[in-house]
This record gives structure tokens, sequence and C-alpha cells, in this order.
């Protein structure tokens, strides 16, 4: 009761910051904004071969993997703000009082959900008038989808900054880690084209699975058992990520 | 209100094989009364933060015991953490929030409900006259503002004990003064204030007792007074009209009850220790009236905590 009570004062205030400060929210999605630009031209002719016979079955294609790879991207960087957060004193400034220490984490993860749910609204908006349709209760499963992949690597990011408590190497283990996860999930690359042995490796990725859920959703597959399989994976996932990080967290901050 | 026995803390430094463990704080042992303010002097790297984090449960010491307002720091952590208010040295305020955001925040963090904490925020914001700029995003305050807000924070939810890190470093001499005022109204209030401090001048107006702190370990203490009479008592010198008289009046002044001990230096002035220069200046002049001696200067020289310092470490905390 407590935790919960605490994570929503943490929330309330990261959403502050967010509203006062919007702009990483509109520079986070510029880059899927131009992609959904610069390709749009392509995606037919590219993903013929996954059985794109009309720009819209194209957009249901791109856009659902494209979300992952928002969710997956963005939510990996967010251990930079945490290091500047223990850096500022804010957090130490928390320490002190009998907040709970899983609500410091907690509220920010939560804040990462609603900044990505914001971003994929920018690109579903968009999408609609070059052609992409989702019907609500899809979108709505493929919002829970998004989440639940945002918690996952918000907290694998938060994770990994309490253990390397450096923005430097930080930085270079979440590139490193974000650009094989993205491309053996086919999130923007589809993986029909790949050969076979990358197609294997890739079944061992979580964020594959995700990605094959979101496109069943996409094409209003609703029944198809890639759904729920993702959903199911996903949440397994944010719950073993959000568990290792709020403990890391709570041992360091004690 | 705050105990301490053997509190010690090294930490690691530099990459595996070089590395070294720097011991900030060895050993520390000191009591803190109720209702007091209490300083911590001493130079950079002494040691002052990491016995403050430790005190404010953010640091586990390696050994030793604490018990702050009558709980053990090292198994009633949240106890103790009720009681105190830690107010860190670089501060922490978000940038893009308000003086009233955050004091209403930090008494939500405390436990205290939504009405009661927008109450005491305003409260706050009055006592520590910050009302003016409460709207203001913090990002804009001066130093000493933003100080200002640091301690209001500190002290949202009534704390017994206040941990203040160098309240004043970095302030303007208007500013310090202030924040002098706003450190004695808190002890007036009932709290028990320890703060630490580099400034000498802090230390010997502000604190009622100190410690001097190098090293990471305790080389005197005492209150400003006691410690700076402690190293050679004070000194007066006196200055006689007739320089042939010298001798005499060291001789009539060895005598008096007041001074320690009296010498003629080369230049025929007169150097007398004494314990306390204030009442021993009226009398060092009437026995030098009665002895006929006439009297030409006469000065008081009272030692400074940097002379404590630098009979403690052979170092002046000036250039340290
Ligand atoms: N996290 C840390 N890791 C390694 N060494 C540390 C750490 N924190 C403090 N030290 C070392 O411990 C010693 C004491 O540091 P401390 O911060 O307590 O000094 P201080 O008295 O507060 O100094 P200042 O007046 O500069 O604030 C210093 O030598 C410092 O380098
Ligand atoms: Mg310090």
């Amino acid at each position: 009761m407590k935790t919960l009570r605490d994570t929503w004062l943490v929330f309330q205030r990261h959403m502050l910051l967010m509203v006062r400060s919007p702009l990483s929210i509109v520079l986070g999605v510029a880059q899927p904004v131009v992609y959904l630009a610069l390709f749009a031209p392509l995606l037919k002719p590219a993903l013929a071969s996954m059985g794109a016979g009309s720009m819209t079955d194209a957009y249901r294609i791109y856009v659902p993997g494209m979300l992952v790879a928002l969710a997956l991207g963005g939510g990996l960087y967010v251990g930079f703000g945490l290091l500047a957060e223990l850096g500022s004193g804010v957090i130490e400034r928390a320490r002190v009082t009998p907040i709970s220490r899983v609500a410091l984490l907690l509220g920010r993860a939560l804040r990462d959900v609603v900044t990505l749910v914001i971003q994929a609204g920018i690109i579903i908006v968009l999408s609609m008038p070059l052609g992409l349709f989702v019907r609500i209760p899809d979108l709505l499963l493929a919002y829970v989808l998004l989440a639940l992949i945002t918690l996952s690597s918000a907290s694998i990011s938060y994770g990994i900054a309490l253990k390397v408590s450096s923005p430097d190497v930080l930085g270079q283990l979440v590139n490193n880690l974000a650009q094989p996860l993205m491309l053996l999930s086919g999130t923007l690359l589809p993986l029909a084209l790949a050969p076979l042995w990358l197609r294997r490796a890739s079944d061992w990725n979580p964020f594959s699975w995700a990605v094959v859920g979101m496109r069943s959703l996409f094409a209003g597959h609703t029944g198809d058992a890639a759904v729920w399989q993702s959903i199911a994976l996903m949440a397994t996932l944010a719950v073993l990520a959000l568990t290792w990080s709020a403990r890391l967290f709570a041992r360091s901050v004690r | 209100m705050i105990e301490t026995s053997g509190l010690r803390k090294s930490f690691q430094t530099g990459r595996r094989r070089k590395s070294t463990d720097v011991e900030a704080v060895a050993g520390l042992d000191l009591t803190v009364a109720e209702g007091e303010i209490f300083g911590f002097l001493g130079p950079n790297g002494a040691g002052k933060t990491t016995t403050l984090r430790m005190l404010a449960t953010l640091l586990r010491p390696d050994a030793g015991d604490a018990v702050i307002a009558g709980a053990d720091l090292r198994t009633q952590q949240a106890q103790v953490r009720r009681s105190i208010g830690y107010i860190a040295q670089g501060g922490g305020t978000w940038d893009d929030v308000t003086a009233r955001e955050e004091l209403v925040m930090q008494a939500r963090m405390h436990g205290i409900g939504k009405a009661e904490a927008q109450s005491r925020a305003v409260a706050a914001l009055d006592a520590f006259d910050l009302t003016e700029y409460a709207d203001r995003n913090c990002r804009t305050y001066s130093g000493g503002q933003r100080r200002r807000v640091d301690i209001a924070l500190g002290v949202i939810h009534r704390p017994k004990v206040l941990f203040l890190d160098e309240p004043t470093s970095g302030l303007d001499p208007q500013s310090r003064s202030h924040m002098w005022d706003e450190i004695r109204r808190l002890r007036s209030e009932g709290m028990t204030v320890f703060l630490t401090t580099h400034y000498l001048d802090e230390a010997d107006a502000l604190c009622d007792r100190i410690a001097i702190i190098d090293g990471g370990g305790i080389v005197a203490e005492g209150t400003p007074t006691a410690l700076k009479r402690s190293i050679a008592g004070e000194v007066v010198t006196v200055g006689v009209a007739d320089a042939g008289a010298a001798e005499k009046a060291s001789g009539v002044l060895a005598e008096q009850e007041c001074v320690r001990s009296a010498e003629v230096r080369e230049d025929g002035g007169l150097r007398l220790s004494v314990d306390a220069g204030e009442t021993a200046m009226p009398q060092i002049m009437r026995a030098l009236a009665d002895a006929g001696i006439e009297l030409a200067t006469i000065e008081l020289h009272r030692p400074t905590l940097d002379d404590v310092f630098l009979t403690k470490t052979g170092r002046s905390l000036r250039e340290s």
C-alpha cells in the first residue's frame, strides 16, 4: 500500500518534469517519423516477400516493428537519467526519508511507459493517412505489449546503470546490446529475408517474439497464438527485469 | 542526542592492482548534546562529509556504533530517518521544479498527507523568506536562495536532529550571516544542529561546541573559547612609557594572580600570558598604576581557531 502511494508520488513528480520539458518526447520520435517518411516509398516492394500486397499491408508490417524498436531502444537509454539523478543529489535527498526504495525506481519506469505510449500514439496517428488501419481492441492489446516491452528494456537499462555507474560505460553497453537485439528481432528489416541460422538465433530473442505478436495485432489476427505468447513472454521478462533492477537499486541506495 | 563510538570508514580507490584504501574516517568518538549547534571544522578531505553521510544512514560504517535521538544507527535505521534531516554539501533540487513543489514533495516523501504538506510548504517558504521566489523554477535561484531552499527541505518534517554539510560554502557575507540567523532560529525551536564547515569564523561565531577534524580523526574538541584558551591562554602585550621601568613592571605584573608569566621582549615591551584577557586587562592596569608605572599601550591578542589547528596538526587551516 505504502509502496503504491510512494510509486504514485514519484511518478507524479516525473510526469511533472516531463510536461515541463516535452522536447525529449518529441526528439524521441523524430527518428522513427523520419524513417516513416523516408522508407514509405520503399516499403511495398521491400516487404513484398512478407506478403505485403498493398501500402496498408506494408504499414501493418513496418509500423509494429518500428514501435517495438522504439520501446526497446528508448527504454534502454533511460539509465542515463537515473545516473544523472544519482549524481545531482535528488535521490540522496529522497534516501534520508522513509519513502519506499522500490517506489523510486518503479515511479520512473512508469513514466517511461507513459513516454512510450505518447510516442507510439504520435507514430500511429502519423501513419494513418499513409494507409495504416488498426482496430481499437487490437490497438489496446498492442499498447499492453508495448508497455511490457518498455518496462523490460527500461529496467534492464536501470540495472546496467547501477552496475556500471558510469555514463560512458553505460553508453557503450547499451549500444552493443540494442543493435543486435533490434536486428535479431526483425524490427526494421524483416527476418524472412535472413538466412536460416539468423532466424534460429532470433528465436532466442524475446523481442523477436514481441515483433511477431505486434504484427499479428496490426494485421487484425487477434486470435493468433503469437499474440498471447508474446504478451506472456514480455510479461515474464518485465517482471524478471523489474525485480532484478529494483533489488539492485534498493541494495545500492538502502 | 548524538553519540558515536569508534566510527570508521575507508574507501577503495584506484583500479584493481593499484587499488589503495583511503581511510576517510578513522575511529570517531563524539557526543552532541540536545539543542546544541555542533560544528565539525576541518580542511578539504578531512572526512566531514563521510561522517555526516554515515550518521544520516546513507553510508554503512565499516566499524563503530552510533545512537541518534535514542535510535541505533545500525539496527534502527527507519527510526533514525524519522528523527533526522540531512542537507547535502551540494544540495539536491530538480532544476525545473519550483521551491513550493519541492517542499510539498519532500513532505509527502516523509509520509505527510497532501493538505498538510501544502500548508507546511507555505509555512516553510515564509519562515525561510522564500515566498517571493516560491513559484520560480529552482534553476533560477541564486546560491543563497538555493541554500535556503535546501535547508527548508531538510527541516520540513521537523526533525530533532539536523545534519548540515557546509551550509554557507560559496555564499557572500550577507547571505552567510542570514544563514547563520536561520540556523540559530532552528536551534531556538529545539533542534540539535550538527554542521560541518571549513570556515574558522563560522565555527567560532555560530557553534556552541566544535570538533576539529583532520585526516579522519578528531584532533581537538570543545567550545571555541575553551579551545583557543587551551593552546596558549591569551596574550596581553604592554608597553610602558619609560623603557627603564620595564623590568620593574615585569616583576610587579608577574605577581598578579591573573598573570601566568611575564617576560620583557627585546623591543622593551612586555608579553604576558593570561588566562582570560578581558578580566586580566583591568587588573594589569590597576597594578601598574599602584606601582607608579606609566602605561603607554596595552593590547590583547586572542589565539584564533587557526592557531589551535596549527598547534594540533602543524599546518594552518588557511593553507590546507
Ligand atoms: N565515494 C568515495 N570513494 C573514494 N574515496 C572517497 C569517497 N568519498 C570520500 N572519499 C575520500 O575520503 C576522504 C574524506 O572525504 P570527505 O568527503 O569526507 O571530506 P570532507 O571533509 O567532506 O571534505 P570537503 O571539505 O572537501 O567537503 C577524502 O580523501 C576523499 O577523497
Ligand atoms: Mg565535504
